[in-house]
């Protein structure tokens, strides 16, 4: 069904842009193949990215500077402005649109919370109420396990990273200079490793087996062995489609603490595109993925099939644009949107943040210290910060 | 026109005796005929030679160039000197990788040098069922690595894996076998060892049936125990064979990277990292082919003086 309606928009796009065509590849920008890629000459003209990669493509001028074709895209006035940001270089100039966006929050199975007698309309909001909450559920025996968290191929860096910002902390911060510099060794990233490393040995409430990374956790999650993770709403429908589970099963909290890890994917440009290609990409993605005013009729024509509407995210748009998309969510809703109430009401209250510099090598590197503390009980808390301090200042050394 | 005329005669002053005068004729159609009757074998080996010049040696050149400069291929590439070098030597885990990876093949040599000499010593004595043994030691060598990878992944596995259940049956603690940081490489090497000692096992077992009968059975009437004919018939007979599999296990070993990529990702706090996974992060995670290739030239460099006493060994005793 996702492909049939991508498939009649490419067609009605092209019935009223006649002097444009679409030749759509599936896929995304894959490190392990882009570069051998934009080499071979076989590098699409417009490429989808995740927020992780613009930072490194731009760098290292591997997308095309659409600034000047901006114009023609006035929803981007509506476009979230840290959204946008990504996508800008240090330079000012844009290099690419974002089109989707999460922040991450927790996931939960709401029957697990019944069973082990917590509210499933009331999900923590701190990590104490998480700590709490993972006991009761691995209480409640059977193979379940209360929380799982990622720990392998930089994922738990990634994770540990939103652990982190929740506490109040930060991974990297510019000085007065300008430079970045690592803040890895703090208060914030104490507490967490703190908390992690207490469910995991003390209540031992995250399981034995680690070193997990997505397809695990959301395999257990598929399989109702799990009380919650860490995930952004779009792993919903993953589990639920995968799985063959019910939405009404699942519920997403907004990330306890005070702020949370944001990302989201987008659109860059083959850096060896002409003016001309760069304006029909443009022409193509303002108007399949930035037009708040085709919503309504996307929606209505994703409703009946097993595509969700009414996900609290993603969620581009501020303005007069943001209002439209939204009321057509709520219209067509086809997935529970009640279950997701306690994301969006403490939403305002979570800061998004994005993803420091280097993010993959920072990534590796908090690696290290999430596995640490998850497969060492005598792990030396303070040591594995002071020591990802220091590698992370070497990353970020290479950053500047 | 002038330089011609001065150079000549400069040429055949200084180089007296250069050059023979050109092959006479009847030399130049012996060629011509040689050439003519292995024709058909030269174009059979043009196949293999484009093949390896496509996909080996022009890769080689090329990543050797790449480690002297920035790429982006997008626009055309910058040299950067040694600077490629310098960021790898100040990667904190470029040491940790080649410790590692050195751990990884001292352990391996210990266990997959010595499990394959062991088996194939039991094969060779064994009466019945020969065939049958055999075959099953040399099964795993026909799974796909990644099949091979992820049975024991499951017989790993800290909760149902079938090494914690066999322990709890014989009253002995659980072992944490990925997630250990002191377990954890012991138990890449026990995959890479199952998963690789078949075909080392046939290459002993071939090695020992090549041992001449007569030398046993004068061993045996002097006298000889079973563990004196191993060390004074059996060891000194298979002693270049087993030089050769160590050498060559050392070159394989080191390239050690399947197992640490599926099972630990380099975990548990970079205890598993290798030279090859480290390698694969700078190139297909962060996209730094500059600095991947400066990895694979001092891999290259290290695995060929291994390869050159590899070369210099078969070839002496040839």
């Amino acid at each position: 069904m996702d492909r049939k309606n991508f498939e009649d928009d490419v067609k009605a796009f092209e019935a009223g842009h006649p002097n444009i065509r679409i030749d759509a590849h599936e896929g995304l920008m894959d490190p392990k193949t882009f570069a051998a890629k934009l080499a071979g000459g076989q590098l699409e003209d417009v490429y989808y990215v995740y927020f992780t990669d613009p930072a490194g493509l731009i760098q290292r001028h591997q997308a095309a500077d659409i600034t000047p074709y901006l114009k023609d895209v006035p929803a981007l006035a509506d476009i979230k402005p840290e959204l946008q940001k990504v996508f800008t270089g240090k330079d000012g100039k844009v290099y690419g649109l974002p089109t989707g966006n999460y922040s991450m929050g927790l996931v939960y199975n709401r029957e697990l919370f019944a069973k082990a007698g917590l509210d499933p309309d009331k999900p923590p909001t701190t990590w104490d109420e998480v700590r709490t909450a993972a006991q009761k559920i691995t209480a409640l025996g059977d193979g379940v396990t209360g929380y799982a968290d990622f720990s392998k191929n930089n994922q738990g860096g990634w994770h540990l990273t939103s652990w982190i910002y929740s506490l109040g902390g930060d991974v990297a911060a510019q000085d007065g200079s300008g430079k970045w510099r690592a803040t890895v060794d703090s208060e914030a990233a104490h507490k967490a490793l703190q908390y992690l490393h207490d469910m995991r040995w003390t209540d031992n409430t995250m399981g034995s087996r680690q070193l997990l990374e997505i397809p695990d956790v959301q395999k257990t999650m598929g399989a109702g062995k799990l009380g919650m993770y860490l995930a952004g709403p779009d792993n919903i429908p993953t589990i639920v489609k995968q799985f063959e589970r019910k939405y009404d099963e699942y519920g997403l909290a907004a990330m306890p603490g005070t702020a949370t890890l944001g990302g989201g994917d987008g659109f860059m440009f083959n850096p060896k595109d002409s003016a001309a290609k760069i304006k029909a990409g443009l022409a193509w993605i303002q108007w399949k993925y930035l037009n708040p005013d085709r919503q309504e009729e996307t929606d209505r024509k994703s409703a009946g099939s097993d595509i969700p509407i009414g996900l609290p995210q993603p969620d581009l748009f501020d303005g007069r644009s943001g209002e439209t998309v939204k009321a057509a969510h709520a219209k067509y809703a086809n997935v529970p949107q009640r279950n997701y109430q306690p994301f969006t009401d403490r939403s305002a209250n979570v800061e998004v943040k994005v993803e420091p510099p280097n993010a993959q090598q920072i990534y590796t590197v908090l690696d290290g210290v999430m596995q640490a503390v998850l497969t060492k009980q005598d792990a030396d808390l303070d040591g594995l910060l002071k020591d990802a301090q220091k590698k992370v200042d070497a990353v970020l050394a290479t950053a500047q | 026109m002038k330089v011609d005329t001065v150079g000549a005669p400069r040429r055949t002053r200084q180089r007296p005796a250069a050059a023979p005068a050109p092959a006479p004729a009847p030399h130049r159609a012996a060629l011509r005929r040689r050439i003519a009757d292995n024709l058909a074998g030269y174009l059979f080996l043009a196949g293999g030679i484009l093949a390896f010049a496509l996909f080996s040696w022009y890769p080689i050149v090329r990543g050797f160039l790449l480690s002297f400069q920035q790429v982006n291929f997008a626009q055309p590439a910058t040299w950067v000197g040694l600077d490629n070098f310098q960021r790898l030597f100040d990667d904190p885990l470029f040491l940790t990788a080649w410790r590692n990876t050195l751990w990884f093949t001292a352990l391996a040599l210990v266990f997959g040098f010595a499990a394959p000499f062991v088996t194939a010593i039991v094969l060779n004595e064994l009466r019945h069922g020969r065939a049958y043994l055999r075959m099953t030691v040399y099964l795993p060598v026909m799974l796909p690595p990644i099949v091979t990878v992820l049975l024991w992944r499951w017989f790993y596995d800290p909760g149902p894996g079938l090494f914690n259940h066999a322990l709890a049956v014989l009253h002995l603690p659980p072992q944490q076998w990925l997630e250990s940081e002191n377990l954890s490489m012991l138990s890449l090497v026990l995959v890479s060892t199952w998963a690789n000692m078949g075909t080392t096992t046939l290459i002993y077992l071939a090695a020992l049936q090549g041992v001449p009968g007569e030398l046993y059975e004068a061993a045996q009437l002097d006298g000889a125990s079973i563990r004196q004919r191993l060390w004074h018939v059996t060891i000194p007979q298979m002693r270049f064979i087993l030089l050769i599999t160590l050498l060559l296990q050392v070159i394989g070993t080191m390239q050690v990277f399947i197992e640490p990529f599926v099972l630990t990702g380099g975990g548990p706090n970079d205890a598993t990292v290798t030279v090859l996974l480290l390698l694969y992060r700078y190139a297909f995670v962060y996209n730094d082919f500059g600095l991947a290739s400066a990895m694979s030239t001092v891999l290259f460099v290290v695995l060929g003086a291994f390869a050159g006493l590899y070369l210099r060994l078969t070839r002496s005793k040839g």
